[in-house]
């Protein structure tokens, strides 16, 4: 028994909770996409960098109040500075569809064009990004580092294997939660968020019905901005802020939105903890795990991992080419928010 | 072919821009420039090739240039015996069951006729035969890292000259688009954009990590050249002679014995190094210009006329008969192959292959903003479109340095505002770039030198 609760342990520290809170940033990451896909109609490479500025003006305004001794006790100080960091991020959204993306919404040009221009605005916020702060690796969490640490776990339960919690997980969760629940409250209840929804499902019809395209798209890029910047805080915060992983992430946050079915803001959330889950489980090694679930005698003497974690981000990309394959529409059918 | 007017200029513009360099930072730097700006344009062909001609997008071109590299590896490094004699059998033996496997697949999906039955059987036996490969996989290539780790622990090449790699690379990145366009090609572009992206990161992360196929992160150094050593150069009479006949009015106005032997053998030293470029340059220029007229070639004949009919109508296409999804993939794959050539000759100038040197930015978003500038659809665009962007790229750096000296002239030097605009001078060309791109896209979407509207 003590050894079944040690296995549970294990999958529990080195699987479960790394998934939670890796699928938390992802989701956050994949629904901003959902969303430019959905009202604006183009894959927005500039995600990434769009979520690296939103952390970087966090992470300087983090510095500024660490310098004037103001903090949040055993909470980051970083939360504190987060809502300064929202606002610099929808006006840079704001700002980049004033002068960019709003011409050729007016053109009707193709998702294709607009991809393209999407790169273009990459390499731009990407680059004022590296101006300002450089790229090298920054860590700014601060408070209390763990809500438990493992020696404590392993104290009090007298069990041999030990659960840690990092308070950034936590509050990755918690906010994750949070956001999520208001985002879905706003489609599904507010007046704007159902024309939304119905911008996305038929332009014409949503245009007939004297819905203001204008106004759709901005509430589209605050909402957009307030995902990114979380997710991007999120994620430094979690791991460390640096300006390159930013570009990696994109790809998996594709993978997760086009998984969940592009489009479905809910799939999108499904489709970030399908990846975080997988590239997890699939590199992560067993053989602890089995150690303590199967007698002796038949122990695995390898360590039953089935990829070297070398392959994480290929196997968030061969569960896209895989998905798109058997169900290209994606878990949950998408186009309409 | 004819050129227009507009288009000789464009020509004048990139022979003029080495000029001015060659002037003014010295030949040598204008010549490793040029070097990339032929490597950049030929990489910039094929993927004008695929989206230019036929509106196939490839963002895959960093996965098809890694490809290329591995070529140029697996060509002309001499073999390694005992690599091979150590894992030879093992890998042998599990890619013989690869086969196997792949074939019984095949087999069951053509004989069993029930949908259930057919996905339980097959995940069964890919299960297990996975399992039964990855025993014989592991062990060979672990015996194979094993070999002599610091200087072997892969199988090594054929021991090939390096230059028969170039068509080995084309090949090679033509077998993986192959295998890309099979599974990704129906989807609409921005999915298939987003899909050969992962891909190609799929594929330099398994060169990164099968160390030993490609040595990985290890890195592989001292390939062979296809032009002499300077080293060599310097010792040869030939070379010797012919910096003396060049130079012979500047030699002979130095009388002092020893010191005129000075001169020229900084002569012979600089001399060298600049043959050796040139050989490349006229190397890979010969390249350049003989896909470049086969490109043309193909575009002006009815193959070309009937791509663009499929990328202008794809369903109008379909309904006189054309097979969309059959050229969509051709073209793909020949796209690809081109890529896969530069890819070759990338690692053939750099004389090494570092896998882990391959990243998204540098070797996909740079290519497509040269095939955007360029202009899509026109061959003499994308030779421009590489040559200028990749120009711009390299000489960012000096001229940031010059504006930033020049708007904060005012400030003391030690001022921290100077100084970190200074440190941050390397990511203006990132600035850079995106600007030229989006101004691009925003005033002449069709690109520096448009696609030229045939009627007939």
């Amino acid at each position: 028994m003590i050894d079944f609760l040690n296995s549970i342990i294990v999958l529990l520290n080195f699987i479960i909770i790394p998934g939670i809170s890796y699928g938390s940033q992802l989701a956050l990451g994949a629904l901003g996409v959902t969303f430019v896909y959905a009202i604006l109609r183009f894959a927005n490479f500039a995600h990434g960098e769009i979520m690296s500025f939103g952390a970087m003006i966090t992470i300087l305004f983090t510095w500024f109040f660490q310098s004037q001794n103001i903090s949040l006790g055993i909470l980051p100080t970083a939360l504190l500075a987060l809502p300064i960091g929202i606002i610099a991020t929808i006006i840079l959204c704001i700002i980049s569809d004033k002068f960019v993306f709003q011409y050729y919404r007016y053109q009707k040009s193709v998702p294709v064009v607009l991809a393209m221009v999407s790169i273009g605005v990459m390499f731009v916020i990407n680059a004022i990004i590296r101006i300002i702060i450089g790229t090298e690796t920054i860590k700014f969490s601060d408070g209390q580092k763990f809500i438990m640490k493992a020696k404590q776990f392993k104290l009090m339960t007298g069990l041999n294997e030990g659960l840690a919690l990092k308070s950034s997980q936590v509050i990755t969760i918690l906010i994750t939660i949070l956001l999520l629940t208001f985002t879905f409250w706003f489609l599904q209840k507010t007046k704007t968020g159902k024309s939304m929804r119905a911008f996305s499902d038929n332009e014409d019809l949503a245009l007939l019905s004297g819905i203001n395209p204008d106004r759709v798209v901005f509430t589209t890029w605050i909402i957009v901005g307030v995902l990114a910047c979380v997710a991007g805080t999120l994620y430094g915060l979690d791991k460390s802020y640096k300006p390159i992983i930013y570009l990696n992430l994109v790809l998996p946050i594709f993978a997760s939105a086009i998984v969940g079915g592009i489009g479905s803001p809910f799939g999108a959330v499904v489709g970030g903890y399908v990846i975080a889950f997988s590239e997890i489980m699939v590199t992560y090694a067993y053989k602890k795990f089995f150690v303590y679930l199967l007698p002796s005698s038949i122990e695995p003497t390898g360590l039953v991992q089935l990829l070297s974690t070398d392959y994480k981000f290929a196997v968030s990309f061969s569960i896209l080419v895989i998905v798109l394959l058997i169900r290209p529409s994606g878990i949950f059918k998408g186009r309409v928010l | 072919m004819k050129f227009e007017r507009y288009e000789w200029v464009a020509i004048t513009i990139m022979i003029s821009l080495f000029i001015f360099v060659g002037f003014i930072q010295g030949w040598s730097v204008s010549l490793v420039i040029l070097n990339m700006c032929i490597i950049s344009a030929i990489m910039t062909m094929g993927v004008n090739i695929s989206w230019g001609y036929a509106g196939v997008i490839n963002f895959g071109v960093m996965g098809f240039l890694a490809m290329g590299g591995l070529a140029a590896v697996l060509v002309s490094y001499p073999p390694i015996t005992e690599s091979w004699q150590a894992g030879g059998r093992g890998l042998g033996i599990s890619f013989a069951l690869l086969i196997v496997l792949v074939i019984a697949v095949m087999y069951i999906n053509k004989t069993v006729v029930q949908k259930k039955n057919r996905y339980i059987l097959n995940s069964l036996i890919i299960f297990f035969g996975i399992l039964i490969i990855r025993h014989f996989y592991l062990n060979a290539t672990h015996n194979i890292e094993d070999v002599n780790p610091a200087i072997a622990g892969f199988l090594g090449g054929l021991g090939l000259p390096i230059i028969f790699s170039w068509i080995v690379g084309g090949l090679f990145a033509a077998g993986v688009a192959f295998v890309i366009g099979k599974v990704a090609l129906g989807l609409r572009s921005d999915y298939l954009a987003i899909v050969t992206l992962g891909i190609s990161e799929i594929v330099v992360s398994v060169l990164k990590h099968e160390e030993w196929l490609s040595r990985g992160v290890k890195n592989v150094i001292g390939l062979k050249r296809p032009v002499p050593y300077e080293i060599d150069l310097q010792n040869a009479d030939w070379f010797i002679n012919l910096i003396t006949y060049l130079n012979s009015s500047k030699l002979n106005n130095i009388f002092d014995v020893s010191d005129r032997q000075q001169v020229l053998n900084n002569l012979i030293i600089d001399g060298s190094g600049i043959f050796v470029k040139l050989s490349y340059a006229i190397l890979f220029l010969i390249v350049m210009l003989i896909i470049f007229y086969f490109a043309n070639k193909a575009q002006l004949s009815p193959w070309g006329r009937m791509m663009r009919a499929i990328r202008d109508n794809e369903t109008a296409a379909n309904a006189m008969g054309k097979d969309v999804v059959k050229q969509h993939l051709i073209i793909f794959v020949i796209g690809a192959a081109i890529v896969g050539v530069a890819g070759a000759m990338l690692v053939t100038l750099d004389g090494l292959f570092t896998p882990s040197g391959y990243r998204p930015l540098r070797f996909t978003f740079i290519i497509w903003i040269m095939v955007i500038v360029g202009g899509s659809g026109n061959n003499l665009g994308a030779i421009f479109g590489g040559f200028v962007i990749w120009f711009s790229w390299i000489e960012a750096a000096p001229l940031t340095t010059f504006i930033i000296n020049q708007l904060t002239v005012g400030l003391e030097p030690t001022n921290a505002l100077k100084l970190h605009l200074l440190d941050s001078v390397p990511y203006f060309r990132y600035l850079f770039m995106g600007l030229i791109l989006l101004l691009i896209l925003r005033y002449r979407p069709k690109g520096i030198i448009p696609e030229k509207v045939r009627h007939s």
